[in-house]
């Protein structure tokens, strides 16, 4: 099964196409946003250099969030329109689990963090559980926007035994100093590894799809995390109003 | 040539399948209306959200309608512009993808051009040159098409557009979301002589517009009376609102036609579904000889068929788009400016 997994939801625009035990090509601009100019045409170019064509996919991947709102939609309208077209199924993957599969064989926590602006991160704490031929990404602390206090908080009361987490993700930019002063077996993933790419959430995607795992283009969706600021005002306001 | 077209540069997701330009094979709009109005307008970020959930199936929905399947589609168009930003992302990635994985042509439609284009769609006798008002949302411009690929540009509003200044007004006057329909409704049983609202014409023989002059009038007597404590009904402000608004549109209308001897008119965008303008219009075009369009009221305010009509002769002029098409939110109507 072949597998065209598209990653738009941070500043990296990415695209992989897979099989099973094999990255068949990749694609990764990590350069001024423009995502919705440049994601089509460098997919174009992945299927010209590898000669193969979009209908040869059986699935079509998207990372439905967190992340950029507009970029998770440009990444999500395309993935529906090429399955709509050809009949094909979607399968979605988080991007904080995208995220974690950078650092897939990695023996302890994982905490991948995206900046959330407001002094926020949206993040979750994962570690890679089981043998190595069937590893299998566990969850401890469930994907949300964390205050990075709040987050700091967390780990120390989930790692008592002051286990090493491995931080990545494009969060490490305002928050990584913070973050790396938890304790002294905290590990920053350097930059080149901790961005999305479209391989990893493959690695999730392919995993998902093989388990049968897919959803239909009228269903995928996505995960903010975060509501509209006019909802979350409105909500403020009842707030005031009812309490 | 069958088109399907979609529409997201707002508040209604749209999609259309029309046949050479002319002819509506589906026409589906799912219109958020009801979500944004309890926001008193449009929320962008609501609206986009709900245009990538909404998307496939009112495409879907078209398909259905006009009893296809893509592999009957010729070609995808797209409005690439102007609205906002992350609404019409969602048509313009939705397009490229769909056109993209049939391997059809793209075409990126001007929303403005799509306005006028509507006429095409109710009219198959109707074919350039003509004179066109176009009074949307957010435009207002009095423009010759020569032809379907040339425009001149004669008029623009300087300030507010026509829609617009029938929004705000709406608004405090406590009409719900979107105010255009309420005020023209309103303004049927008001007396449009109860307020002497100013007509900005700006200097002589400007086609321009300029509403905000009028809005900040309109505001101003209101809270004047409400400050005083003095009565007034609602229906006569927006009677008298609305008259000044007819007026200055139908004056540079008649002028511009009468300088540029234009006999065909078309109105266009979602004002030109006001009863009060097209009465004002019909009975000023009687007299003039005009032939007079206006799009039915389906087709005033947004909606795809009138991308696809657009986009075919678009197409037509070899105006296809790249994979790089882009959402273009302050894309301005094309032409030359006189
Ligand atoms: N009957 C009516 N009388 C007056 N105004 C109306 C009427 N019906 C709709 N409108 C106005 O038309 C506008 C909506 O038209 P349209 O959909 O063309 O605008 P838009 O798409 O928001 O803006 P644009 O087309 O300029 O990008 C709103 O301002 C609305 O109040
Ligand atoms: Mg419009």
């Amino acid at each position: 099964m072949k597998l065209l997994m598209i990653d738009t939801s941070t500043i990296v625009a990415t695209a992989a196409v897979v099989d099973e035990n094999r990255l068949i090509a990749e694609t990764i601009v990590n350069y001024k946003k423009k995502h919705s100019e440049k994601m089509l045409p460098a997919i174009d170019h992945l299927f010209q250099d590898s000669g193969m064509k979009l209908s040869d996919m059986d699935a079509f991947g998207v990372v439905n969030g967190p992340g950029s709102f507009t970029g998770l939609r440009i990444g999500m309208a395309t993935a529906k329109g090429f399955a709509q077209a050809l009949e094909k199924p979607i399968v979605t993957v988080s991007t904080l689990e995208s995220l974690a599969y950078n650092a897939c064989v990695y023996p302890h926590y994982i905490c991948p963090v995206i900046d959330a602006q407001r002094g926020q991160v949206y993040t979750a704490l994962y570690r890679f559980e089981g043998n190595t031929t069937n590893s299998i990404l566990t969850s401890y602390l469930s994907e949300g926007v964390y205050g990075i206090d709040t987050l700091i908080e967390e780990i120390k009361a989930k790692n008592e035994k002051e286990e090493p987490v491995l931080f990545l993700g494009d969060g490490l930019k305002k928050h990584g100093r913070q973050l790396s002063e938890i304790s002294p077996k905290i590990q920053l993933m350097p930059a080149y590894f901790a961005m999305n790419r479209a391989s990893s959430a493959a690695a999730a995607g392919y995993q998902k799809l093989s388990k049968g795992e897919t959803v239909n283009y009228f269903q995928a969706g996505l995960n903010y995390l975060r509501k509209s600021s006019a909802e979350e005002q409105m909500e403020k306001k009842q707030g005031k109003i009812d309490g | 040539m069958k088109i399907l077209s979609i529409e997201s540069s707002c508040d209604e997701t749209a999609v259309a399948v029309i046949e050479d330009g002319r002819h509506i094979l589906a026409n589906q709009v799912y219109t958020q209306i009801a979500i944004h109005r309890k926001y008193g307008g449009v929320v962008p970020e609501i609206a986009s959200r709900n245009h990538v959930m909404k998307m496939p199936f009112v495409v879907q929905d078209a398909l259905d309608e006009a009893h296809l399947d893509f592999q009957d589609i010729d070609a995808i168009a797209v409005t690439k512009g102007p609205g906002l930003v992350g609404a019409l992302l969602v048509g313009v990635s939705e397009a490229k993808a769909l056109a993209y994985a049939l391997d059809k042509p793209l075409i990126g439609v001007n929303h403005i051009e799509g306005h006028i284009a509507a006429n095409y769609l109710a009219f198959p006798e109707l074919e350039p040159p003509f004179l066109a008002l176009v009074v949307s949302g957010g435009h207002t411009n009095l423009v010759i098409v020569k032809d379907y690929g040339l425009n001149v540009i004669l008029g623009r509003t300087r300030d507010d557009a026509a829609g617009e200044a029938f929004d705000k007004v709406a608004r405090v006057l406590g009409y719900p979301y979107p105010g255009g329909p309420a005020i023209d409704k309103a303004a049927q049983t008001g007396d449009e002589h109860a307020v002497e609202f100013p007509r900005a014409m700006l200097e002589d023989g400007s086609y321009d517009f300029s509403f905000s002059g009028l809005k900040s009038a309109v505001l101003n007597e209101i809270n004047h009376n409400k400050m005083k404590g003095i009565d007034f009904r609602k229906e006569d402000i927006a009677a008298s609102f609305q008259a000044a608004v007819l007026d200055v549109l139908t004056d540079k209308t008649v002028r511009c036609a009468e300088e540029n001897h234009v006999k065909k008119i078309v109105l266009a965008g979602g004002v030109s579904a006001n009863k009060g303008l097209r009465k004002r219009m019909s009975q000023v075009g009687k007299k003039h000889g005009w032939q007079l369009y206006y799009p039915p009221l389906s087709l005033c305010t947004d909606n795809a068929a009138m991308i696809g009509a657009r986009a075919y002769y678009d197409y037509q002029l070899g105006r296809t788009s790249d994979w790089h098409l882009n959402a273009m939110p302050g894309l301005e109507l094309p032409g030359v400016v006189k």
